[in-house]
Parts: structure tokens; sequence; C-alpha cells
């Protein structure tokens, strides 16, 4: 797993897409610059989604790190 | 976000099913910095009547009994509340077709706020860029 600090984690495991998706863009929104913020999903989607969306939003995502039946999306605030 | 052209949308089905789909798409498409317009007609534009958004509209025959357990059992988000969240994320825009308008007998103030207003066709297309996907 990640050594870096984690500022806010969501936990939206069982949510359909593209729940865990908008968790995490609200969570953007709400943060502040260099927040590190962690979803964990188990929906499929979002590992093609998150990273996609992401990067066409100019953060920067840290690390996906799989578990059993779902993986831990690691991001950074980066503007 | 830049923009990559928009998503136009034509929906007619006024099923649950289809409205769902729809609305997840306008989500994807919002997120991704897209331009969504999205025109009403027939079924879908009755299934925004704000006296009736928040009812069972049914699922396409093809659902039959086990698809619609299906659905219910994933437990989505009203397909009204992703469109909400669909214009919170960006530029989505719903028009509702003046000629469906008048076939049902209403006017903007018996729609759900959703809709941002009564276009003809060519508004529509005047509108739109790229091609229209028809739901």
């Amino acid at each position: 797993m990640t050594t870096t600090d984690i500022t806010r984690s969501i936990d939206a495991r069982g949510m359909p897409c593209p729940g865990p998706l908008m968790s995490l863009i609200g969570a953007i929104r709400e943060g502040q610059v260099d927040d590190v913020i962690e979803v964990l999903s188990s929906d499929e989607g979002s590992r093609s989604d998150i990273p996609a969306w992401v990067s066409k939003a100019g953060h920067e995502m840290v690390e996906v790190v799989e578990d059993e039946g779902f993986a831990h999306f690691v991001i950074r605030k980066v503007k | 976000m830049s923009d990559d052209g928009s998503f136009s949308v034509v929906l007619f089905s006024g099923t649950d099913d289809k409205l769902q789909a729809a609305a997840v798409l306008a989500v994807g498409a919002a997120a991704m910095g897209r331009k969504v317009e999205i025109f009403l007609q027939y079924w879908a534009l009755d299934a925004f009547r704000a006296d009736r958004i928040m009812k069972d509209h049914g699922v396409a025959p093809e659902a039959g009994e086990e698809g619609l357990a299906a659905m219910v059992a994933q437990g989505k988000m009203h397909w009204s509340e992703l469109f909400r969240q669909a214009k919170d994320l960006g530029d989505v825009q719903i028009h509702a077709c003046a000629d469906s308008m008048e076939m049902f007998h209403i006017t903007q103030t018996d729609l759900d706020p959703l809709v941002d207003g009564v276009w003809g066709v060519a508004s529509f297309f005047m509108a739109a860029e790229g091609p229209v996907t028809f739901i």
C-alpha cells in the first residue's frame, strides 16, 4: 500500500456505476490542492472510469491497488 | 475542462430502464467535460412531468421479470437524481420538444424543473453538434 498520507477515504464499495466516480468528484471539489483521496470501489467500471476522469480533469492518479473483490484508488488533487 | 464536442441525445422512450441508461450516459459525458444536449419527445417527455417523474414507468419488454429484478437489485439512484447530478457536474441542457408538448396539451409549468425550456426540432439541431443518439 501507499505511504502517501490519505486526507480522506471514501468507501464506495457496493455502489453501482457511476456512484464511486461521483463520490470522488464530490470529494475533489470539496478538497484542497494536494489533498490525497482514497476511494474503495467494487464497481468494475471504476477500474477504467476513475483513471480516465482523473487524467481528463488534470489530477494525479497515485495508485490503484487491487484487494479482495474491490480496488483502492488513490488520487491527489492537483488544482 | 475542455470541450470535446457535445453529446446530443433525443430521449423518446419513457421507461425507467432507458431513462436510467440515458442518465448514466449524461453523467459520464458531463464528467468528461462534454456539453450534453437532451431533447425530450413523446413518452420520455411524459416521464418528465412534475407530477409523475417519480412514479413507476415500467421497463422495456425485453427486460422480462428477471431483467426487472436485476435492475431493482442493483439499487441505482433514480434517473432524475442522476440527471440532477449531471447538471451539477457540467453543461447539461434538457429541452422539451414543442410538438410533443402540444400533443400532451402541457406547458413548461407541468414539467420537472430539470427541463430548461421548450424547443422546436430546429433549435435542438442548432445546439447539437455531431451525431445524435436516439434512445
